[in-house]
């Protein structure tokens, strides 16, 4: 079972976190026009790297969302980040 | 002549004789066997039957490389099927029987199907049995298949202890070289545990029969065990590091003897030392499965540990040079010993169940016993599990452990260093993170494989009969990568996953193709190493604490009525009161009204400067325009425009609002919210708290509920309180939050309340209720009180493919400006088709029965039917006295009026599509409070 850095309860077991998503995707502004290719793109396409990737994680007993540097080849965890950007 | 007593040492009790049987005659032996032991040194020598010819087989090895023994074990009232002889203890009373043989291993009548043996190859089954069907043949097959019998009798307390433990240093193995590093280790303040699988530590050093840096083994381990404990090291004896997981977690496996579960430990460690050995491998030559055939350091094992000689007139083949010294053991002990050297020609094993000799060269040498050890091989199980690579290591023929691993070594003869002076010195240095020179061996081998084209049958795999031959034909047929050849032979699919075949098969691959062993590589190692119970992996998490329901403040007081309790959406409610009388229930809370705990619905609230904006982008239809004491029903989108969930969310404050998801769905909406929170938004201007928990609800729903709710004196004014409104009130003292939304059609009045206070406000809602003709009801009533109204429950009258247009709630999908989640979604090529299906209701005459929840509709298409939509809801009305359904049908809003055909278990009937609302449908029940 692999441990993960909880930025807030610090190092726990998996089974307390839920994968939220590939970092970096960026909600397309549906008040303007989106084309298919894009909200598909949005929706489905994941990168699924091998190797090192960034992923953002729900540590689900404080519900704190944050970013995960993995590789997913070797389960290292790289280090982690908060997810919320007024943090200095 | 076969196996005995020598009385000259071991680590058995002769103080404490133990009585069993075995096939029905009785034996005995001493504490501290195992019944391999006890019956070799019974002169016991067939002790189990190969899984698919029969053959008559004894004993390869000692511990947990042997593949032939296995016995189905009673004791007492607990029966274990599929015990391993070598390494399960023996206990005073047990009746061990042999596993796939009848009436008893040495005669066992299935032992025919070895003369057909030939006609049997690898593939036999897949080949012989494709035609017509093999179904036809499975069932016949299946019972010729499998080892031990299950007993059904469930094992009272058969429960295992679940341990989580750190340590700096794990050393896996107690044989000299892990009672050394853990010395060592522990003596440096390192935590450290060591763990070993056998009763006691000492690993190898019995069966060498030498001294150990001067001390008889014996006082070696005890003073090296002292040492340890008393520098806060940890032991753990009968213990098996079982694998290796991710972020150096170890599983191990507590024996807690025998009809008891094992317990499990996941231990942490920062470091892992791999000390796990090294095993005999088998040599294969002609007949090489007969019954007196061991390997080399089983029988010393036997000898060393177990005080048993395996045999008088011992052959003694082997092509490394361990094998003078085992000689000279065993002639200490009494034996007479030849010692023939593997690598001067084929040989063949000499008899039936007596072995009678053994012919190499053409010469034969008779002997009682033949001993064969083709070389060591690095036990490294756990290496591979932990992603280790292998490195071939021509001068010993074996893999040993590659490239260090972060977080893991491997020491003494785990990594190839057989050597005991050089393991230990290896093995203090790797405990303190130092590096060993590389020191001259002393271990010679001449390598020694399967010879391919060879004559006879030789066994490559035990346990699964799998022979040279097999694997010739494998490679005949194709199946050249390990892993095909595993597959197609099941070469190392027995029970002891390969421990003793592996190597021999992949060499014969290598020698088949023309390439080297490295070339070739092993099949991919996994946990667990050796068989566990499932009942390990899940402890007390099983029954009600699997996953235990969430429970109702009320609980106490629904029992007192007689409440019918069951599981909806993970909680533990009343599905009806009293006796099963759903008509009953319905009847009276459309006649006066019912009262019921709809405590588990959403109340998730959601605060802040953003969170207008923040709530008006998570719901679907507009919240922003909702005012302070307001309620507003919604839907909450997936971002692919699907309903996820409905329910109605309240104005509180200009910026506080309460949101009332439906009761399975809490915890989801709450992580949605909670991501869309951090993600995307400021989230130090919204904040979420749910305090479903902390507010129970009563509901008064019914012509009569506006009296009842009266009598409560809540202190609000009900004649201005229009329905989809919220006012506090107060409730023997306490604030309340009264809701007027309806779940039924009727006037409705939730009532939230302090848990405290909860019982006190049931108890009142019942007792000014009950002479109004009100009473309690359960959810069952419910279903069908909603279902009359047109009211949908989601995931069960909506699906994976509905989105709110499909359900009549069209207009935000058009107008709405501001972002929603799921918005594009609805703007699909398939959100726009114009063949979706949607929501209507299902009219059946009077007198007919309910359609069945599930029925396909469809219609002629060719020669076949079609479905173009489905019944999710269906029941006979109490309160219309006939049947009504709803349904999702393609194009349903076109189709009012129109007959249908309704398929269900291949009847059929006909059904005319109505609008969704089959009570009140302008609503004057609603708006008669």
């Amino acid at each position: 079972m692999q441990q993960f850095p909880c930025p807030f309860c610090g190092l726990r077991n998996e089974r307390e976190f839920h994968f939220a998503g590939e970092a970096g995707k960026t909600r397309p502004d549906t008040t303007g026009k989106v084309s298919n290719a894009d909200w598909a793109s949005y929706l489905y396409t994941l990168k699924n790297r091998k190797g090192e990737v960034r992923e953002v994680w729900m540590h689900r007993s404080c519900s704190e969302l944050f970013i995960l540097r993995r590789n997913s080849v070797t389960m290292a965890v790289l280090g982690h980040e908060q997810l919320r950007k007024d943090v200095p | 002549m076969s196996g005995f007593r020598v009385n000259a040492g071991g680590l058995i009790d002769r103080n404490k004789p133990l009585n069993f049987t075995f096939d029905g005659r009785k034996y005995s032996g001493f504490q501290g066997d195992t019944l391999a032991s006890a019956l070799l040194a019974n002169r016991v020598r067939v002790m189990g039957r190969s899984f698919k010819y029969h053959r008559p087989r004894g004993v390869w090895g000692a511990w947990f490389d042997d593949p032939n023994a296995i016995f189905d074990v009673t004791l007492g009232d607990v029966t274990l099927p599929n015990c391993s002889a070598t390494t399960t203890p023996l206990v005073d009373g047990m009746h061990a029987r042999a596993v796939n043989a009848f009436p008893s291993a040495r005669f066992d009548i299935k032992g025919v199907l070895d003369r057909f043996s030939r006609f049997m190859p690898a593939g036999f089954y897949y080949k012989t049995f494709m035609w017509p069907n093999w179904h036809l043949f499975e069932p016949m097959i299946r019972k010729l298949a499998g080892l031990g019998h299950l007993d059904p009798a469930v094992i009272n307390d058969y429960q295992s202890g679940q341990h989580h433990i750190r340590c700096d240093l794990l050393v896996v193995g107690g044989g000299a070289t892990g009672l050394a590093a853990a010395r060592v280790a522990a003596e440096a303040g390192q935590s450290v545990i060591l763990v070993d699988d056998h009763p006691e530590f000492g690993g190898g050093l019995y069966r060498q029969g030498c001294d150990v840096e001067g001390q008889k083994p014996a006082s070696w381990v005890k003073e090296h065990c002292q040492a340890i404990t008393a520098a806060g090291g940890k032991l753990m004896t009968a213990t098996t590091a079982f694998g290796v997981y991710d972020h150096n977690m170890v599983a191990l496996a507590q024996d807690k003897g025998f009809g008891k579960a094992p317990d499990l430990w996941r231990v942490r460690a920062k470091r892992i030392l791999m000390a796990t050995g090294a095993m005999d491998r088998p040599i294969t030559f002609i007949n090489n499965d007969r019954p007196g055939v061991m390997s080399v350091d089983g029988a010393m094992e036997f000898l060393g540990r177990y005080d048993v000689l395996a045999g008088r007139n011992i052959a003694l083949l082997s092509n490394n040079s361990f094998a003078q010294s085992a000689a000279t053991v065993l002639q200490e002990a009494g034996a007479e010993v030849r010692l023939l050297d593997a690598t001067q020609g084929q040989a063949r094993a000499l008899g039936g169940k007596v072995l009678r000799g053994v012919e190499l060269n053409g010469k034969r040498i008779s002997c009682d016993t033949l001993l064969a050890s083709g070389g060591l091989t690095p036990v490294v199980h756990l290496w591979r599990h932990a992603g280790g690579k292998l490195d071939w290591n021509a001068e010993i023929a074996a893999f040993v452990p590659g490239k260090a691993l972060q977080g893991m070594v491997a020491a003494g003869a785990a990594n190839g260093t057989f050597d005991l002076g050089h393991a230990l010195a290896e093995a203090r240095a790797v405990a303190t993170g130092k590096t060993t020179a590389k020191q001259p061996r002393t271990y010679q081998i001449t390598p020694l494989w399967p010879e391919i084209g060879s004559k006879g049958r030789q066994w490559i795999d035990f346990q699964h009969d799998v022979t040279l031959k097999d694997v010739e034909l494998a490679a005949r047929e194709n199946y050249v990568s390990v892993e095909h050849l595993k597959r197609y032979t099941t070469l190392g699919m027995a029970s002891d996953q390969g421990k003793t075949s592996n190597m021999a098969g992949l060499a014969a691959m290598a020698a088949l193709q023309g390439r080297a062993i490295p070339e070739v590589g092993t099949t991919t190692f996994r946990p667990p190493f050796v068989p566990v119970a499932l009942e390990l992996y899940h402890g007390a998490r099983r029954g009600q604490v699997f996953n235990p329901l969430k429970r109702l403040v009320l609980e106490n007081q629904h029992r007192a009525a007689g409440a019918a309790l069951g599981e909806y959406g993970g909680w533990l409610r009343p599905g009806w009161y009293g006796m099963q009388d759903i008509t009953r229930e319905v009847l009276k809370a459309r006649g006066a009204a019912g009262i019921f705990d709809a405590s588990p619905l959403g109340k998730i609230e959601v605060m802040g400067p953003d969170a207008a904006k923040f709530v008006n982008f998570i719901y679907y239809n507009t919240i922003s325009t909702l005012k302070v004491g307001a309620i507003r029903y919604g839907f909450m989108l997936t971002e692919g425009g699907i309903v996820y969930d409905d329910g109605v969310i309240a104005r509180l404050a200009e910026n506080r609002f309460v949101i009332s998801c439906s009761s399975s769905h809490v915890d989801g909406v709450s992580a949605a919210l909670e991501s869309w929170r951090q993600d995307g938004n400021d989230p130090d201007r919204i904040f979420i708290h749910n305090t479903t928990q902390n507010w129970p609800t009563v509901t008064v729903a019914g012509p009569k509920a506006r009296a009842i709710v009266e009598q409560l004196k809540l202190g609000i004014d009900l004649a201005d309180f229009p329905p989809m409104t919220w006012r506090d009130g107060v409730f023997q003292e306490a604030g309340v939050r009264v809701s007027r939304v309806s779940f039924t059609g009727d006037v409705s009045y939730e009532i939230s309340i302090p848990v405290a206070l909860a019982p006190a406000l049931w108890d009142g809602a019942l007792a000014v209720g009950e002479p109004l003709g009100a009473g309690p009801i359960g959810l069952e009533a419910l279903s069908v009180l909603r279902a009359e109204k047109g009211y949908i429950i989601i995931g069960k009258d909506t699906d994976g493919e509905v989105m709110p247009h499909d359900l009549g709630f069209g207009i935000p999908r058009t107008r709405k400006k501001a972002a929603f989640v799921g918005d594009r979604g609805l703007h699909t090529d398939k959100a726009n088709s114009k063949d979706r299906r949607q929501l209507v209701g299902l009219r059946v005459p009077d007198s007919a029965d309910a359609i069945a929840t599930g029925a396909h509709l469809v219609e002629t298409s060719g020669a076949g039917f079609r479905s173009i939509g489905i019944v999710t809801s269906s029941y006979d009305s109490p309160t219309l006295g006939h049947p009504i359904a709803l349904a999702l049908v393609e194009r349903g809003a076109t189709r009012l009026g129109e007959e249908l055909t309704v398929w269900h278990m291949d009847q059929q009937s006909r059904a005319t599509v109505v609008a969704p609302v089959f009570l009140d449908p302008k609503g004057e029940r609603l708006d008669a409070g």
